[in-house]
């Protein structure tokens, strides 16, 4: 962490002209290479999931009994399935379950739980006593097990997979949100709201939430990865995405494994893009955090 | 100190209560219930409405919810987890060999990652970057990244296509051949080791920059004290109070959270058995894991509170 991190961060939250952002992006860059290579691969991805109905060389679903498990080819860059499906298309396609869960889960996540975080800090006295135990019962079931039983309670399709991923993050980022918010309920300004006569609603949006911004931004891309594999962790059990639905982590379930001898590439290649998209967001993410607030090292 | 400690065990107990509450919720809410999931299933297909009402009625399902959770509150109370609904065999012997397995890869994880983690991120703090520091952080945020359930396919993978071999499937306990049992077991617990060493890599980093900013150690070193034992003596044991947390906390939640990495070992192990727990509408059963879980994590966490109090009397009076 250089010396000259706050102003960088400083530069990164205001809102600058359009020239500026780009100053802001190429010292970003020149000082974190690691974060600009995260941040690379995630646009790439991006474009990749927008543009797969394009570049995917075959149906994601298309089945083809004279292919089975033919392993890479010209034809079939990364090879084909059990049912002869070309895995580079469903890789492709999957980029767009990982990246929808993923996003979707983490904004939904992180903004809940800075929402009442932040209530909680501005509130205080009893309000704030029970959200934090209610929290902290949350926070005792591991990640994997409440998202199991959420599923089972909402079951298996695509916005309800994100809920699923959503509930155990709430807490975990309402915790460290609250954190921040603490200090920022004893600056003049929440103050001075509270004395203009402003509601409890209108100082907690409009005066609290942007100034814990960078916490939050940094919840929110460390929570992309995490939910991208614990959608990928479901599938895999069968409990997430459904076939044919293209996902990741249901790539590497059943068949990838029964056909590991004949077909490594099926295990292979699937696990390499989780690893990959989850390995940039994180990246991205810790350079985000060394840039906004290096003190802050709750992950 | 002691009244610090007694608050905080305390404290423990309605958090407790709140998970066993939750988690007692949580499975009623989940449609259908064990009479069905047993019947629906096989052969007595089509059993008739009241052959399932006296089943329901036999295991106390057909009382209301706040009466059931109180008694089944009171047996726990009693340290009496009660019955599988769906064998009728006590739980207490339904978890006990696979808490061993759960355990021991546990542990034989948490030493993976202690003896990764430490000097590994003592050296990313040391040399802050500098191409060691970058490569230690990629091989930190890779292990992140990696789902451990696919490391597991890569190694299997990799023993059948390099050495044709396996890793034996069924579970031999370490009373029984020590042998065995480690060669079945070292696999998991390297590929779990990883993203649990990643984890405090990167903690053991962050912190060491930290205590190395102090003043303390810019006096050490003006007193022109010996760099490894500043390290040692000053830096290190500063800087491990929050590793220790993490690894702490990691612990409790590999014990009941390696769900999907005994699926690919094929180890029946605390997570699979929750799997199946939920899937059978296994009331009684979800119950005490999910509770035996918790505790250990809440337990592990009362612990540190209490280090972190004994080591900084701050804590302690605020």
């Amino acid at each position: 962490m250089s010396m000259t991190a706050p102003i960088d961060a400083i530069e990164m939250v205001g809102a600058a002209p359009r020239a500026r952002w780009v100053a802001v992006i190429i010292d970003f860059s020149r000082r974190r290479p690691l974060g600009a290579i995260g941040a690379v691969i995630v646009v790439l991805m991006l474009l990749v999931a927008v543009s797969a109905t394009v570049i995917s060389p075959y149906d994601p679903l298309a089945i083809d009994f004279s292919a089975m498990l033919a392993p890479p080819s010209a034809a079939h860059w990364l090879g084909t399935d059990a049912y002869g499906r070309d895995v580079l298309s469903r890789i492709i396609y999957g980029s767009r379950t990982a990246l929808i869960v993923g996003f979707g889960a983490a904004t939904v996540g992180a903004s809940a739980g800075a929402v009442l975080g932040v209530g909680s800090a501005y509130f205080g006295g009893w309000i704030d006593l029970i959200l934090q135990r209610v929290m902290d019962i949350f926070i005792s079931f591991p990640l994997i097990i409440l998202a199991l039983a959420m599923v089972a309670i909402l079951g298996n399709s695509l916005p309800n997979l994100i809920m699923a991923i959503t509930i155990p993050m709430i807490p975990r980022c309402a915790l460290v949100i609250r954190s921040s918010a603490l200090s920022v309920r004893e600056m003049p300004y929440v103050d001075a709201a509270r004395a203009a006569g402003f509601s409890h609603t209108r100082i907690i949006l409009r005066h609290m939430l942007p100034n814990v911004m960078a916490p939050y931004l940094i919840m929110l891309t460390a929570f992309l990865g995490q939910a991208i594999l614990l959608e990928a962790s479901l599938s895999f059990l069968g409990l997430g995405v459904q076939e044919p639905t293209a996902a990741w982590g249901l790539m590497l379930s059943g068949a990838a494994v029964e056909f590991a001898e004949v077909a490594p590439w099926m295990g292979f290649f699937p696990g390499l893009a989780i690893s990959l998209a989850v390995f940039a967001f994180n990246l991205f993410g810790d350079s985000l955090r060394d840039a906004l607030d290096p003190k802050l090292r709750t992950l | 100190m002691w009244l610090y400690i007694l608050k905080r065990f305390l404290l423990m107990i309605p958090t407790l209560i709140g998970v066993a509450a939750i988690i007692f919720l949580l499975l009623r809410v989940i449609p259908g219930d064990v009479v069905e999931a047993k019947f629906m299933n096989g052969e007595a297909q089509g059993v008739s409405e009241q052959v399932m009402a006296e089943e329901r009625a036999k295991l106390g399902l057909d009382k209301p919810v706040w009466r059931q959770f109180g008694m089944w509150g009171w047996r726990v109370l009693h340290l009496d987890l009660g019955t599988s609904m769906w064998t009728g065999g006590p739980i207490t012997e339904e978890i006990k060999l696979r808490f061993a397995l759960s355990l021991q890869v546990a542990l034989m994880a948490t030493v993976v990652a202690t003896m990764l983690a430490i000097p590994l991120g003592v050296i990313a703090a040391l040399k802050q970057d500098t191409w060691v520091d970058y490569a230690v952080r990629i091989f930190s945020i890779a292990g992140l990244a990696m789902p451990s359930f696919w490391l597991g396919i890569l190694m299997i993978l990799g023993f059948l296509i390099i050495f044709k071999w396996v890793p034996p499937m069924v579970y031999t306990p370490f009373w029984v051949d020590p042998w065995q049992n480690m060669v079945q077991l070292i696999w998991p617990a390297l590929a779990v080791g990883y993203r649990y060493s990643a984890v405090a890599t990167r903690m053991t980093r962050s912190s060491m920059l930290e205590v190395l900013r102090e003043d303390y150690i810019r006096t050490a070193r003006a007193k022109g004290l010996w760099l490894k034992l500043i390290l040692v003596r000053h830096a290190l044991k500063n800087a491990m109070l929050p590793v220790v947390t993490v690894i702490g906390l990691e612990f409790a939640f590999l014990l009941g959270g390696l769900v999907v990495t005994e699926q690919v070992f094929n180890l029946n192990g605390l997570g699979q058995l929750f799997v199946q727990a939920i899937a059978r509408r296994d009331y009684t059963l979800t119950q005490a894991l999910v509770l035996l879980v918790a505790s250990v994590f809440i337990f592990v966490n009362f612990l540190m509170d209490i280090m972190y109090a004994w080591l900084d009397p701050r804590i302690r009076h605020n």
